[in-house]
């Protein structure tokens, strides 16, 4: 298990491996609202964590067509099936890689961005609290979406429309406690909300995920 | 451990494309297989190795005994070869490569990205990564494409020692390896089509 999370990871950091892809999607986001809807402060610190929580999901959700495609396509997958190695782990492993190498840097940069959107000062600490409660969501959902399309030649599309819906419960709390936490409200119930969807889709996706898989490697 | 195929039938796509097949492959033995393209032998193999579901019939003693090699070798280019070696090694809970990297002559190439070999020496690397499962049966399809006739001695050699320590192999392939081996044509066990017994069959 740990050496395909180390191949994963080294995978990703090497050239062609699109580690950079969704923090630089994440930063072009942040950089261009401002632009979009105009230099008022007032406005942008009141749309700010949400702008910030979307920018995460569409980055996250850019980078998973290679989660698993790039393994279908050189056959690994196969070899995998066949290895000792239960794909329940497989897939769990794989959401875990595609954490490190997307979700933990956005998490990493999103206090840094939120500079540039005037995020309130109050908002900061509860801004990552809510990505990084909410991002490993993103993962592994964004997993199973890849499990299901991953036999699809250019399943980019269909896999976003069918992750999309299952992205908007994060995102709706995720944004929520950041938004709360900004103006100085009581986070408690959007926080605990988000830890509970990321709770119980770290623990039933991967079930899912490779079941779905089985049928597509047929 | 002996691999036991019983009157299996298996399907691709949906479609029945071999049925009533029967053999056992005993340590130490090794089965080619035969058969004109599209007859079913990667179906065949893809069921025998568990990743399909057989249409009926049963096959036993593959399940946590087998390798699998496919078409395609599930090589990442951008690791060296030593690394992609040592991937998969260290997945099936070993370790030690140089006996593999040895036994296809990969020494030379052990620090070269797997994007920049030929397609013979990728295959050697696909074949050698056999070597470092430590799985008794060997399940190959069609191992020998692109290979030049030094490596499919050197191939030949590997399966020699793999059966002389006790493994076995089921090969399909349509080159003849040298090895004193069974053969098995499939192509009389072609499912036939399904009979239509009700006037709206096809709608079933």
């Amino acid at each position: 298990m740990i050496a395909l999370l180390l191949r994963d990871l080294k995978l990703a950091f090497r050239a062609g491996g699109g580690f950079g892809l969704g923090l630089a999607f994440f930063l072009i986001v942040t950089v261009m609202v401002p632009f979009s809807v105009g230099p008022q402060s007032e406005l942008l610190s009141r749309i700010a964590p949400g702008v910030l929580w979307l920018g995460a999901l569409l980055a996250c959700l850019l980078s998973l067509d290679r989660l698993l495609a790039l393994d279908w396509e050189d056959g690994s997958l196969d070899l995998l099936a066949t290895a000792p190695l239960p794909l329940e782990s497989t897939v769990t492993i794989k959401a875990l890689a595609h954490w490190i190498t997307t979700g933990l840097p956005l998490v990493l940069a999103a206090p840094v961005l939120g500079v540039l959107l005037n995020l309130p000062v109050l908002g900061f600490q509860w801004l990552v609290v809510s990505l990084l409660l909410g991002t490993p969501a993103l993962s592994v959902i964004g997993t199973f979406g890849a499990a299901l399309t991953v036999g699809l030649k250019r399943g980019g599309l269909l896999m976003s429309l069918l992750v999309m819906p299952l992205y908007v419960p994060t995102l709706i709390f995720g944004s929520e406690v950041a938004r709360r936490g900004a103006e100085g409200m009581a986070v408690q119930t959007p926080l605990l909300l988000l830890a509970g969807i990321s709770a119980a889709s770290i623990a039933l996706l991967p079930f899912a995920s490779a079941a779905v898989l089985r049928v597509n490697l047929r | 451990m002996t691999l036991t195929v019983t009157d299996l039938g298996v399907a691709r796509g949906g479609i029945p494309v071999l049925e009533g097949l029967s053999f056992a492959l005993e340590p130490g033995k090794a089965l080619i297989l035969r058969g004109p393209n599209g007859i079913g032998k990667t179906t065949l193999l893809r069921t025998v190795a568990g990743l399909q579901p057989p249409l009926k019939g049963r096959v036993d003693g593959a399940e946590d005994q087998i390798a699998y090699a496919a078409h395609s070798d599930g090589l990442k280019p951008t690791l060296t070869v030593a690394e992609n070696l040592v991937f998969w090694a260290s997945v099936f809970g070993r370790n030690g490569i140089e006996q593999a990297l040895d036994g296809f002559d990969l020494q030379s190439l052990r620090d070269r990205q797997a994007g920049a070999l030929s397609a013979g020496q990728k295959r050697r690397l696909g074949l050698s990564r056999m070597l470092v499962t430590g799985r008794p049966i060997w399940i190959m399809d069609e191992p020998t494409v692109s290979l030049d006739v030094n490596s499919v001695a050197m191939f030949a050699d590997a399966v020699r020692a793999h059966l002389g320590q006790g493994g076995s192999a089921l090969i399909a392939t349509h080159i003849d390896l040298g090895l004193e081996a069974e053969v098995l044509d499939v192509g009389p066990y072609k499912a036939k089509p399904p009979e239509i017994d009700d006037f709206d069959g096809g709608f079933l």
